[in-house]
């Protein structure tokens, strides 16, 4: 899981794409999504209502967080749970830990929690003799794979049923060859009741904590939440900060956005709201900063934390569909990754805001309307100004912009350029144009570009008084 | 720099590519807008918008370029650009290079934008031109969504596509339908050359909807994504390699 130096997704997506029919499918696949995203959401009439009125409350809440999150913990600790703060990863795991530990937990199951993720927190207490199984199949998939979740909302998305029945063979002893899902599902149920009925400790995400009555939403469409908070006498929810809504009336709106945005369904399976716990067992919220009040602060990003992570800018998204979430390097990837990776460390995320082509179907698709290519745009920007773009980009952009800025020179030099591509053969003319041309042909070079057309066609025969200073084309 | 003394109040800007590469789109635009009875300026002293450089993450080096653009079209009351997204650029970050920025960046559209909302389809219709060919509209992303020349696939909103309205009042012509009406072709400016594995996948994709509509014309605002889908279907020396037109060569009634 330890991920060291500069991610290169450009390599990366060279490799992912390198596999033809795979990347087909792959896209296939993504797009399937979307379109059901689609049709779910053209049942909605007050759909773009609905995104705009969640974007508002986002940004109200983000606006006072401090204040909200102080509601919360208030009305959580007046419900009986035990409320935790976490600077960062490290202080997360290491609470999360103590509360496992001091109360003699070794068995834990963990619902899907991308916050987990990004702190680490499976290795962690792996380490230190505290068994964790994710009980979401796509997550568990993952864990036996030992490999990352390449999306958000469907960790799996990348592997064909064929490989997971592979895995299910290596691990779970199902029988070589076996594909059928239902069948796996089977056995992954049967496998995964196990650990349910032996955990002493459950953790959980949050989709939603809401601050009027102190609870935690978890949205699944498998019940492993519910499952295993109902079981086991321990229970601890990780929530990033940016997760608090104000009124259960605001969940409302979430809630109708949510499920249609990821999956297109009208609701998950289960939307299960935890408030306290029930005799003999404790609940623990501990809620994680991580670098999110950092963002918080940046003018230009603190939108970012809008997100309520339906994955939708990921299915939408033409580079994600085609380059797969292990390009990305990250726990949360594709669009949004991309803004929010390069907030926790630009050095080694610089590559991320460039792969885009800044279409914007991930802005327009974005359920609490993030305005994600203007923050690619933005995150560029701070790229090159931190100096961490290639030298060779660096000096030929420099160039091309000073010709560019000057019309004469840029007329001259395409000129040159014009009559140059015609005379070279095509190849030699392909090779001159650098990346450009291993996959593409130059147009044919015209011989006179539209302004020297112009002045020669037009120019002369336009009314010539009141004219300003001579170019001196005679 | 501005020599041009004529009377007109409305400027054409063919960007730096379309004035190196395809000045048959800007000669073909100036003769729809003229034969529509639009006197238009081409005033020397811009050629480019910056938006490569900006785009790049050099914002700072392609100011220069977009201040160019701000002085050249300070005095004009509409300026026409030839591609969706040069024009998206101007309305964007013109603002932002101070003097006539502002001013230019709220007057700034493009060709399909002006057609359709100032002139209108039914006198565009009289120029009675004949196109007897099946095209693919290939709509620029900006020009769809910074632009709004068309509804996104993304927004639950009524369905427009100001483009096709234009093509429609041609005679003889029909459409490809297409599996993804707006999926993005892949050029991205300097995306082609950083992502270039990506980029010809996403271009490919695309020839493969327009081969699957049966269009034998590529047709769009932006000669960037055409110069990019057209490069590809060439050099692969594909089955499918249609000829890319602009929007105003076809109502300018020239041949593929």
């Amino acid at each position: 899981m330890e991920r060291v130096g500069r991610v290169d997704h450009a390599a990366a997506a060279a490799r992912f794409t390198a596999d033809a029919p795979r990347t087909t499918w792959h896209d296939a696949t993504l797009w399937f999504a979307r379109e059901k995203r689609d049709r779910a959401a053209a049942m909605v009439p007050e759909w773009e209502t609905l995104r705009e009125r969640a974007s508002t409350i986002k940004e109200h809440t983000l606006s006072r967080l401090d204040e909200y999150l102080e509601r919360f913990e208030a009305k959580a600790l007046a419900n009986g749970a035990h409320v935790h703060w976490a600077r960062d990863a490290q202080e997360h795991n290491r609470i999360v830990h103590d509360i496992f530990q001091s109360r003699g937990v070794k068995r834990v199951v963990k619902s899907k929690s991308m916050l987990t993720e990004e702190c680490g927190l499976n290795p962690y207490l792996e380490q230190r003799g505290i068994e964790v199984v994710d009980t979401d199949l796509g997550e568990r998939i993952m864990q036996l794979r030992r490999e990352a979740p390449s999306h958000i909302v469907a960790p799996a998305i990348h592997l064909k049923k064929e490989e997971i029945g592979e895995t299910f063979h290596e691990h779970l002893g199902t029988p070589a060859g076996m594909s059928d899902p239902a069948t796996l599902a089977g056995v992954a149920r049967t496998h995964l009741r196990e650990r349910f009925l032996a955990a002493e400790g459950a953790i959980t995400g949050a989709n939603f904590v809401v601050a009027e009555t102190g609870s935690i939403v978890v949205c699944t469409n498998e019940g492993n939440a519910d499952l295993g908070t109902s079981l086991a006498r321990v229970q601890v929810a990780s929530v990033g900060i940016e997760k608090v809504i104000p009124r259960l009336a605001d969940l409302a709106v979430f809630l109708r956005l949510l499920a249609r945005s990821a999956t297109g369904q009208a609701m998950t399976v289960y939307t299960s709201h935890v408030q306290g716990s029930r005799n003999g067992q404790e609940l623990h919220i501990v809620l994680v900063d991580n670098g999110r009040t950092v963002q918080l602060g940046r003018e230009d990003f603190w939108r970012s934390l809008k997100c309520i992570r339906c994955g939708a800018c990921m299915n939408t998204c033409p580079v994600y569909r085609r380059s797969g979430g292990h390009s990305y390097g990250t726990t949360v990837p594709g669009p949004i990754g991309a803004v929010l990776a390069p907030g926790i460390d630009l050095d080694r995320y610089a590559a991320l805001p460039f792969a885009s082509t800044l279409c914007g179907s991930c802005t327009a698709v974005c359920p609490v309307k993030i305005d994600l290519d203007a923050q690619l745009y933005r995150w560029r920007q701070r790229v090159v100004e931190g100096g961490m773009t290639t030298l060779t980009k660096s000096a030929a952009v420099k160039v091309t912009a000073q010709v560019l800025s000057r019309p004469r020179v840029m007329w001259t030099l395409g000129a040159f350029a014009r009559a140059v591509l015609n005379v070279l053969p095509s190849g030699m003319a392909r090779l001159a144009s650098g990346a450009w041309g291993r996959a593409r042909q130059l147009p044919p070079a015209p011989r006179q570009s539209f302004h020297a057309w112009y002045e020669s066609h037009r120019r002369n025969t336009a009314p010539r008084e009141g004219e300003g200073e001579g170019e001196g084309d005679a | 720099m501005n020599r041009s003394s004529s009377a007109a109040r409305i400027a054409l800007f063919a960007p730096c590519f379309v004035d190196q590469f395809y000045p048959n789109v800007a000669i073909a635009a100036l003769e729809v807008l003229e034969r529509l009875g639009v006197a238009v300026d081409v005033p020397l002293g811009a050629a480019c918008c910056g938006q490569p450089a900006a785009n790049a993450g050099f914002e700072r080096d392609g100011a220069a370029a977009l201040r160019s653009v701000a002085d050249a079209f300070a005095r004009y009351e509409r300026i026409i650009v030839l591609s969706g997204s040069c024009a998206t650029h101007i309305r964007a970050h013109a603002d932002d290079v101070g003097g006539a920025g502002e001013r230019v960046a709220e007057r700034t559209t493009e060709l399909c934008a002006f057609l359709h909302d100032e002139i209108g389809v039914a006198a565009v219709a009289q120029l009675g031109t004949r196109f007897p060919h099946r095209v693919g509209i290939h709509i620029g992303c900006h020009a769809l969504r910074g632009l709004g020349l068309a509804s996104p696939s993304e927004l639950l909103e009524p369905r427009f596509n100001k483009i096709r309205a234009l093509l429609e009042t041609v005679q003889g012509i029909s459409f490809a339908a297409l599996a993804r009406p707006d999926e993005c072709c892949g050029f991205g400016g300097t995306f082609a050359v950083g992502e270039p594995a990506v980029s010809s996948r996403m271009g490919r994709d695309r020839l493969a909807d327009y081969a699957q509509g049966g269009a034998e014309v590529l047709v769009s605002t932006d000669m960037s994504c055409l110069m990019h889908l057209g490069g590809l279907a060439a050099a692969a020396h594909a089955r499918y390699a249609p000829p890319t037109l602009h929007v105003a060569e076809v109502l300018a009634g020239r041949s593929p």
